[in-house]
């Protein structure tokens, strides 16, 4: 079976962008709606790059942003300035 | 704004031991540090070798507990959070979420509620839930104190701060409630003192009267990583849904520091079990312990769940399989490259999910004279919710019992409990639960320690005891305290009275309750509006 990676985003306009993101860059990904949050999995990894989140904000991000609209999740955590990864490769 | 931080951060000037040359000065003409840099720069050499007392003396008791650390240096915080940008975040949240707490009070937020049944959740998260914030904010600024790493150091202090911010903004939140419904006032001082209360209290007491690896285990992991999706995420959904917009908010904005300490809960188990493999038989231990620990504890939350939220969000069962089965497969998966196997009684907790939250608003049912906050017996439609969620045990164990104890309402013969009950020595929770696999049998066990005997609810409270006798046998129970003349006098109203009960309006059911009379004159035409629907 494969390991989920996961994120839980609230539902609101500043994480609309990085949703968005997250769909387009994670093929496969399955959105769950709760009420006021949205969890995101994927199998095995689950990544938020920094350029497809900025293109749809139409500004700069920073990855540590992130932590504003971050509810819960599930995987081990890589970040860097570029890029937000939950996954279960080591 | 980010920016801005970011350039006043890259033109401070030079570290005065780079000025003077003992190490190679960084270089200035780098644009701006990057997250990795940053990080460094900012969580080590923070700390030194002591000279006028040995290390030993000044960490006393990061030893005792027989976990072996080689090399602090290998901790990392993978969020790389450093205090400036932490301090940043937090206010920003705060500001978000007192700009959300001013207009539910501006526009009386609290008659939009689903009913008035709701607020029950929250005088029972307030009691419960609620100091165990602040004994979370304590319990990590004492390991922050006595890690000998300043990885483990810094982020303890966040978590510590983190949680003291928790406990005032549900506070803060929930006293615009305690402006209109009873069971919430008194929340410190029932804390203390009220029966099940202990339950959650005896939970952290444990876990602070721990080490503090033991601590970072019991809390940092068990309970932030595997259990803490389990209390929050269905809880604020509950909120979302049941109309209660500023509890919402601080469930979600408390969530994204949880973020960070369910981080920093798997951070801790990796670096113990890479550190030494002597490490592994003392970290299953205890994720052994904590799991079973925080599981009881937990059943608080599938009563609320599964009985309390007047409109339902998921089951206990369905967020069990989501959080636990799930997420916590997919994590023990990970972890057993260390040798660290799934928690012993797992499989005993995943076939409880479908008898917990049952059998806990039963024992609250029944003891509603006791309780600080409102109960009743679900109606037709609350029922075939709970049969069609649970087709395995509902219909079978646990409907039959609330059609007998709604028809005795009816006759005016509402059952009440008048004995006290034997609690679990470990987890305190009166003996109501069953035998896994046979739910019609009530599961005892016990043991003997020093010529008195000790009774258990389960393996799992029994197996705790067993590993530390000596903790346990002073565990304060509310039954055997008032049985001792502890708690204010020998009949309920004396005991009521010392637990600072207002009785007649906190507690006993909804049902003619203050709280239901008020909910009445804010909705006079709810009533005909169910009746036309």
């Amino acid at each position: 079976m494969a390991q989920i990676a996961s994120i839980t985003l609230l539902q609101n306009d500043d994480a609309r962008p990085i949703i968005d993101a997250i769909m387009a860059d994670n093929p496969g990904v399955r959105v769950m709606h709760f009420n006021g949050a949205v969890k995101l999995d994927c199998d095995n990894t689950l990544t938020i790059n920094r350029a497809s989140v900025e293109e749809r904000l139409g500004r700069s991000w920073e990855p540590q942003e992130i932590q504003l609209v971050l509810v819960s999740m599930a995987g081990n955590l890589d970040e860097d300035d570029d890029h937000f990864t939950l996954s279960w490769r080591h | 704004m980010i920016d801005a931080l970011k350039s006043l951060f890259g033109a401070r000037p030079a570290p005065a031991e780079a000025v003077q040359g003992e190490k190679e000065a960084p270089k200035m003409t780098a644009k701006k540090l990057g997250l990795r840099q940053r990080y460094e720069h900012m969580t080590r050499g923070l700390d030194w070798e002591t000279t006028y007392q040995k290390m030993d003396d000044v960490f006393p008791y990061d030893s005792f507990e027989g976990i072996k650390i080689k090399d602090w240096s290998a901790w990392e915080d993978p969020f790389r959070l450093t205090m400036d940008t932490y301090w940043k975040f937090q206010a920003e949240k705060e500001r978000k979420l007192y700009a959300v707490i001013d207009s539910f009070a501006q526009n009386n937020g609290q008659t939009n509620l689903s009913d008035a049944r709701y607020a029950n959740v929250l005088k029972l998260f307030l009691t419960g839930v609620s100091p165990l914030e602040y004994q979370a904010h304590r319990g990590f600024a004492f390991a922050g104190r006595h890690l000998r790493g300043a990885g483990p150091r810094v982020a303890s202090q966040m978590q510590s701060l983190d949680e003291l911010r928790h406990l005032q903004t549900q506070v803060h939140t929930i006293s615009h409630y305690n402006k209109f419904f009873d069971g919430i006032g008194e929340f410190p001082h029932m804390h203390d003192r009220v029966w099940y209360l202990s339950v959650p209290k005896s939970f952290f007491d444990d876990a602070r009267s721990a080490g503090p690896f033991e601590y970072m285990i019991a809390i940092g992991f068990a309970f932030e990583y595997l259990l803490t999706n389990l209390l929050f995420v269905p809880f604020m959904s509950g909120a979302a849904y049941n109309g209660d917009m500023s509890t919402v908010t601080f469930g979600f904005s408390a969530q994204s520091d949880e973020s960070r300490h369910m981080t920093l809960g798997i951070e801790v188990i990796k670096f113990l079990l890479e550190q030494h493999p002597d490490n592994l038989p003392i970290v299953q231990k205890w994720v052994d312990k904590w799991f079973w620990r925080g599981f009881r504890v937990l059943g608080l939350v599938a009563m609320m769940m599964d009985y309390m939220l007047p409109k339902k969000v998921m089951s206990w069962k369905e967020a069990w399989d989501i959080y636990f089965v799930e997420a916590g497969g997919s994590l023990f998966e990970d972890l057993a490259r260390y040798g660290l196997k799934i928690p012993k009684y797992a499989d005993v907790a995943t076939e409880a999910a479908e008898h917990i939250s049952h059998q806990n608003w039963a024992i609250f049912y029944q003891y509603t004279h006791a309780a600080a906050f409102h109960t009743w017996a679900p109606d037709k439609e609350h029922l075939d919710w709970l049969s069609a969620k649970y087709p395995n045990t509902f219909d079978k164990y646990y409907r039959p019992r609330w059609e007998l104890w709604a028809e005795q309402e009816k006759e005016g013969k509402r059952f009440y409990n008048n004995a006290l009950p034997q609690l679990c020595q470990t987890c305190q929770i009166p003996m109501g639960y069953t035998e896994p696999g046979d739910a019609s049998t009530i599961c005892f066990r016990e043991t003997q320690f020093k010529g008195d005997t000790y009774h258990f609810c389960s393996d799992g409270c029994k197996d705790i005891f067993d590993g530390e006798p000596e903790k346990y046998v002073q565990a304060w129970l509310p039954v055997q305290q008032i049985f001792q003349g502890n708690c204010g006098g020998p009949t309920v109203p004396d005991v009521l009275a010392w637990y600072n009960m207002n009785v007649g309006a906190d507690n006993m059911d909804y049902v003619g309750s203050p709280d239901e009379k008020i909910w009445k004159e804010w909705h006079p035409d709810a009533d005909a509006a169910r009746k036309a629907v």
